[in-house]
């Protein structure tokens, strides 16, 4: 790490490999590769369910992903109602 | 005094006394032995509660040790261990002492087996803890500090006023299992509740967390919350409110943690939701759900501060922690970038780390007694927690866009606290039974299925592509300087605000009031004044011929009455 300034600066952004968007490309496709791979993974083997949802075919999958959409929109909804200027309490 | 009944929280009273006086370099090897030496006689420890002494008509039993204490009381000389480590860089004395005092109240706290110990200790939690918000010494902190210390020793006079009652009503202090059926335990239950950081009680914890220093934020994270979870699963296991809080615990806050910018304020949110799990868990109160609630307040410990710790670098580093400010930190702070992703994985409850093989003891429990809704909820957060912690947290600090600060790693020390914490982690999460042998309860819960773990993976990959598709859309919110409302607003605004208004009219309705009082009491002077004053009615002097006369016309009376 020694090759790294002391104190931070600023400067412009070079040298990650984040940087380029054909690498972050390349990262999103291994992800959505493994995504198809763990939703059809279930019809390898017998799913143990203890509640009648998880027999559903990809019910975790489903689940997983509305839920985060939900929570993410009513989020945004909330921040409406919340959000106010950082020296808010201030003032 | 022997071994066997050596107290480990005098072992941390007495080191921080010791830092009291040391020099700087004497400090750092006390606060380094502090919690090796504390967990040695931990080791000999012998189940019961041998070391009593009288208080009054009271009898005190500071040491009670059984599983579920013990537990508790090695996680907590881990914590301090892996806090001092990461904080050997620190010169400050005051964050020094109030660190290992702070501990040492904790470790008080979970042997105490009575409530009169309890007591004591629940207050010296709030009073050694605030000095590390106000070390920070910003004037933020020292107001957040205060209102920390407001509503912490709040929790502790209601615990007093509910030991009272209780101990009237019962005949006894010890501190046992309890019910919710009158002033006495609902007083106590609230008193747990608020440094459990109940919703709508939660406020203190979201306000100082954040700022205090980076180093003692780590501590924060550690001690109070799950002394708290200690006393719920201690005194009130099975207690069905326990599960509708837990719930909504877990549920709320995660909405805060998606628009929060202060990267150190989602993961005090994140806290909550994850002492939301370990309360369902107490409310469930079966030893499958019991079991659950410790060993995920174990984990939580390690990974929470590994978390916070990751975040405490960057801000020691930078400067700087607001999401808004940050990105693009992996190519200078690598291996912090690192160690943030396997606190991250592991709150998440990836497969192979910690959260995996406790969280889901929580979530089997309600499945078995069969709340349906519950499990749902739970579900909904444990995909809630993907969001923030697991992806938010990491994301908008060390990728997303590139900031432009290059700042290199953090002080050596930290980077070893952090590495102790993470191979905890992957530790617990890879060979659960190190963990599950500590637990209260035989485990008979089997973590690894191949069904398990599957579906877990399935949740938070897709819960994961929720994520990445709302980034790639532009429909994920972003990082905004600002802040959030949160019920905190009630007083610290509305409160305020009717003071503000209420001061003024209070002020003057006095003042009437006393112009009023002083009108009444000057017409009463007048009066007497009047009747006995210099010239009043009986204090007026006759002249002696008028006095003659008087005398003379009674004789006659006298003398007329006499002959008839």
């Amino acid at each position: 790490m020694s090759e790294h300034p002391q104190h931070p600066q600023h400067s412009g952004g070079t040298g990650g490999w984040f940087d380029r968007p054909e690498n972050v490309n390349r990262f999103l496709r291994v992800f959505y590769v493994l995504c198809a791979l763990v939703l059809f993974g279930e019809l390898l083997f017998h799913k143990h369910a203890v509640h009648p949802l998880e027999d559903w075919f990809g019910f975790y999958p489903i689940y997983g992903f509305a839920g985060i959409v939900l929570l993410v929109l009513l989020a945004k909804l909330l921040r409406k109602l919340v959000m106010r200027p950082e020296d808010y309490y201030d003032a | 005094m022997t071994l066997e009944s050596l107290h480990p929280a005098l072992i941390f009273f007495a080191g921080a006394l010791l830092l009291l006086v040391l020099p700087a370099r004497l400090r750092l090897l006390v606060g380094l032995l502090t919690p090796v030496l504390g967990l040695l006689p931990l080791l000999f420890l012998e189940h019961g509660t041998d070391l009593q002494f009288g208080l009054f008509d009271y009898t005190l039993s500071p040491l009670r040790v059984d599983r579920l204490s013990l537990l508790f009381g090695y996680l907590f000389h881990i914590a301090a261990f892996i806090g001092v480590v990461y904080s050997l860089h620190v010169k400050d004395r005051v964050q020094q002492v109030a660190a290992l005092a702070y501990a040492g109240s904790a470790l008080l706290a979970v042997f105490a087996g009575d409530l009169i110990t309890l007591f004591a200790a629940w207050e010296l939690l709030a009073l050694t803890s605030v000095f590390l918000v106000w070390a920070r010494r910003t004037e933020r902190s020292f107001r957040s500090g205060l209102r920390y210390l407001i509503w912490n020793v709040l929790s502790g006079v209601i615990l007093l006023a509910g030991i009272l009652a209780y101990s009237h009503q019962t005949g006894s202090i010890a501190f046992e299992r309890m019910t919710l059926d009158g002033f006495g335990t609902w007083a106590i239950f609230l008193a747990f509740g608020i440094k459990c950081g109940f919703p709508l009680l939660h406020t203190w914890l979201t306000d100082a967390y954040p700022a205090s220093t980076p180093t003692g934020t780590v501590f924060l994270s550690a001690f109070t919350t799950k002394t708290a979870v200690y006393a719920l699963a201690r005194g009130f296991p099975g207690t069905e409110e326990l599960i509708y809080i837990g719930a909504l615990m877990t549920a709320f806050p995660i909405f805060y943690a998606v628009i929060e910018n202060d990267l150190r304020r989602v993961l005090s949110y994140s806290m909550i939701n994850q002492i939301g799990f370990m309360v369902v868990g107490i409310g469930l109160g079966t030893e499958l759900a019991l079991n659950g609630a410790v060993s995920h307040a174990f984990n939580d410990v390690i990974f929470k501060g590994l978390l916070f710790m990751s975040m405490g670098a960057v801000l020691h580093v930078t400067g700087k922690i607001n999401g808004s400010e940050l990105g693009g930190l992996y190519k200078t702070m690598p291996r912090t970038t690192i160690l943030c992703l396997v606190g991250a994985a592991s709150i998440s409850a990836f497969p192979l780390f910690s959260g995996f093989v406790s969280k889901s003891m929580v979530m089997a429990a309600a499945l078995e007694q069969g709340h349906d809704w519950l499990w749902l909820v739970l579900l909904f957060a444990s995909a809630g927690v993907l969001e923030h912690a697991g992806i938010k947290i990491p994301y908008f600090a060390f990728f997303a866009h590139d900031s432009g600060i290059r700042a290199k790693e953090p002080p050596r020390n930290m980077l070893v606290a952090m590495s102790i914490a993470a191979l905890l982690c992957i530790l617990i999460g890879s060979f659960p039974d190190t963990l599950y042998a500590l637990l209260p309860y035989p485990v008979e819960f089997v973590p690894y299925t191949l069904t398990h773990c599957v579906t877990q993976v399935q949740l938070l990959c897709f819960a994961a592509l929720g994520v990445v598709v709302l980034i790639r859309t532009g429909i994920y919110p972003p990082e905004l300087r600002s802040i959030n409302l949160d019920f905190e607003w009630t007083y610290r605004r509305l409160g305020a605000g009717v003071w503000r208004v209420a001061w003024p009219a209070g002020l003057a309705a006095y003042q009437l009031g006393l112009a009023l009082l002083r009108a009444v009491v000057d017409v009463f002077i007048a009066l007497i004044h009047e009747l006995v004053g210099r010239r009043g009615a009986l204090a007026r002097t006759l002249p002696i011929g008028i006095s003659a006369l008087f005398a003379a016309l009674m004789l006659a009376v006298f003398l007329l009455v006499y002959i008839f």
